[in-house]
């Protein structure tokens, strides 16, 4: 992941090259921030050619790069083709349609939904989805708790014996009480949600509420007393103090706070879905698993690399919401 | 006549594992509008409690604040404070950070147009039109502390306390700010207490000096006029008689009457005379 980032800042270094700069001190510069990092990656592809071959499963041989390769080139073609049959599917049944409201203008056309299966992208748009969702419900509790919290000591002493406790809590042990209690709770002849988005949903906010919380709660009680002091002077009331005061000055602990939820609800999330058979990439890989043909492994591997990858962007994309929103241009933003 | 400001028989016990601490025993002061009053002491002699219970920041165990007839328990912007390490909310602007006071005091009192051009005015009268949108981290320490003047002149307060304003600046920018401070003082006339360990600064700003005796359970020690014509101006009063002998008898007070005999490693950092009072309550 890092050799990404120093790979992108190494670029945006080879723009700013000056006219003055000596060709040997170019070359340094590009050694330390492309080359060092490629030379990591390429180290790493070839210790995991080498020792993948010498990996035997009861599924075949442990997957190299290249047949990661290969199988994420068969994965996008699948995608491709699934598509097409859909399109296919829609244009059959139109075309059905239009021909029995010819013979019979009473006739009052039925569409039906295509009902193919998900491909890999279809599930990394589910698990995204549910990711988001799930941890927008929990900034949207643990913020304002988190101030209240970190504002009134007397709440933080009631409080902080239940965060303690339930913080360490696995998604694991969470999932089958969540299960139930949306199968009994959420009874519905027209459901909006499917259950199965709701159960994930709602474990992944149980897990990655904590952090914002705490980090929140700390941030708020952490102001200095000399602001505190401006706004007794100024008679600030409680509102106006939260507002112009509170919330600014803990936005850079609040978004430390959302940086490690979010990672918290990513993985989180990942496990729920596998458990739970809920659509996404983690029922992805169970199903890979479960399917055991030779190209599982290096199916299953192409899924790990891409939620390394979208769990490093979506923490890209809360940094750079963070440099955007927070006045404090010197907080530690990597 | 009863005086603008009135400081009867102000104690303050802190509460401590050990016990109560006794920080302030009887302090008495009556200051006139308009006048310039300095509190100079050692370090930990409980200067900057006097100026919070003025503020309203501490409440006096004993005794009490009155200004104009009424007495104070709570704080409020008629009695701004000037604070030493100028506490500006770092993410707004000059400009915004003397807004939210202006908005505060002045909501309901002034148009929208009115409240910015008095914005404007009192971040003149500090001399900081040039930066007025710039953040507290993109200026200078003594521009903060200019800008922190603003806000508190612009609250219009009946007295201006300031808390060892130019404590954190180098010499020379101290120096341009206590001119700056006059010039000012000379324009508003405003009553002012501001608490200082520097007794050039002290004779110099000052109508009276108040010299506090060390703690625990400190008090006025003596009050000495500073009877100088104004405007000063410090290079002419270098020689002057009259000024040389108020700095000689206030740093007779600070080093022979109230010499403090203290071990070198035990001395708190100059940074935190401020908040000595909060220091004790937590030791």
């Amino acid at each position: 992941m890092s050799s990404i980032r120093m790979t992108l800042a190494g670029m945006s270094g080879i723009a700013g090259v000056k006219a003055n700069d000596t060709f040997a001190s170019w070359l340094k510069r590009m050694t330390q921030t492309l080359g060092l990092p490629l030379i990591g990656l390429l180290v790493f592809l070839f210790i995991w050619q080498v020792g993948a071959k010498q990996i035997d499963t009861s599924l075949g041989q442990f997957p190299g790069p290249t047949q990661v390769y290969e199988q994420a080139n068969a994965l996008i073609s699948e995608h491709f083709n699934e598509r097409e049959r859909e399109s296919a599917f829609y244009e059959r049944q139109e075309q059905r349609n239009a021909e029995r409201v010819a013979k019979d203008p009473d006739y009052v056309p039925k569409i039906r939904e295509y009902t193919g299966k998900p491909t890999f992208f279809d599930q990394i748009g589910t698990s995204l989805v549910t990711v988001l969702a799930g941890f927008a419900i929990a900034a949207l509790i643990a913020i304002p708790l988190g101030i209240c919290i970190g504002l009134n000591g007397a709440l933080y002493s009631a409080l902080n014996p239940i965060i303690q406790l339930f913080k360490p809590v696995s998604p694991l042990a969470w999932l089958p009480l969540v299960t139930m209690v949306v199968s009994a709770a959420y009874v519905s002849d027209d459901p909006l949600f499917a259950k199965s988005f709701l159960t994930s949903l709602f474990t992944v906010s149980l897990c990655c509420l904590w952090p914002t919380l705490i980090n929140t709660a700390v941030g708020v009680s952490a102001i200095s007393p000399d602001l505190q002091n401006v706004s007794k002077v100024l008679r600030l009331n409680w509102l106006t103090h939260v507002v112009r005061i509170v919330l600014p000055s803990s936005v850079p602990m609040i978004f430390t706070g959302l940086r490690l939820s979010l990672g918290i609800a990513w993985m989180v999330l990942i496990a729920a879905e596998m458990l739970a058979q809920n659509p996404g990439l983690g029922k992805f890989v169970w199903d890979e698993f479960q399917n055991g043909s030779s190209d599982s492994l290096g199916r299953i591997m192409v899924a790990v690399l891409v939620i390394g990858l979208i769990g490093f962007l979506l923490d890209r994309v809360m940094l750079l919401i963070q440099r955007a929103v927070s006045w404090d241009k010197n907080a530690i933003t990597r | 006549m009863a005086a603008h400001l009135e400081l009867t028989d102000v104690s303050i016990e802190f509460p401590t594992p050990k016990g109560a601490f006794k920080a302030l025993d009887g302090v008495n002061l009556k200051i006139e509008r308009g006048e310039f009053v300095s509190l100079i002491g050692h370090s930990g002699c409980g200067k900057s409690t006097v100026l919070n219970i003025v503020a309203g920041l501490h409440q006096a165990t004993t005794g009490g604040v009155v200004l104009d007839g009424r007495e104070v328990n709570e704080p409020g912007p008629e009695r701004a404070v000037v604070f030493q390490n100028h506490s500006l909310l770092p993410w707004l602007t000059a400009y915004e950070n003397v807004e939210l006071a202006v908005r505060q005091v002045f909501k309901g009192k002034k148009s929208k147009a009115e409240m910015k051009a008095w914005i404007e005015h009192n971040l003149e009268l500090v001399h900081m039109t040039h930066a007025i949108h710039k953040r507290p981290d993109e200026i200078s320490g003594g521009m903060k502390q200019r800008v922190g003047i603003a806000r508190a002149l612009a609250m219009e307060p009946t007295v201006l306390l300031m808390d060892e304003p130019f404590g954190a600046l180098d010499a020379l920018t101290r120096a341009h700010l206590q001119d700056s401070l006059m010039e000012i003082q000379n324009e508003l006339n405003n009553t002012v207490i501001m608490i200082t360990h520097d007794v050039d600064e002290a004779v110099l700003l000052s109508d009276r000096i108040v010299m506090m005796t060390n703690g625990p359970a400190a008090t006025v020690g003596e009050i000495l006029k500073v009877e100088l014509p104004r405007p000063r101006d410090r290079i002419a009063l270098a020689d002057d008689p009259v000024y040389n002998h108020c700095r000689h008898q206030v740093l007779r007070f600070l080093y022979e009457k109230q010499r403090k005999v203290q071990p070198l490693d035990s001395r708190r950092p100059k940074g935190q005379a401020g908040t000595d009072a909060k220091a004790r309550k937590q030791a």
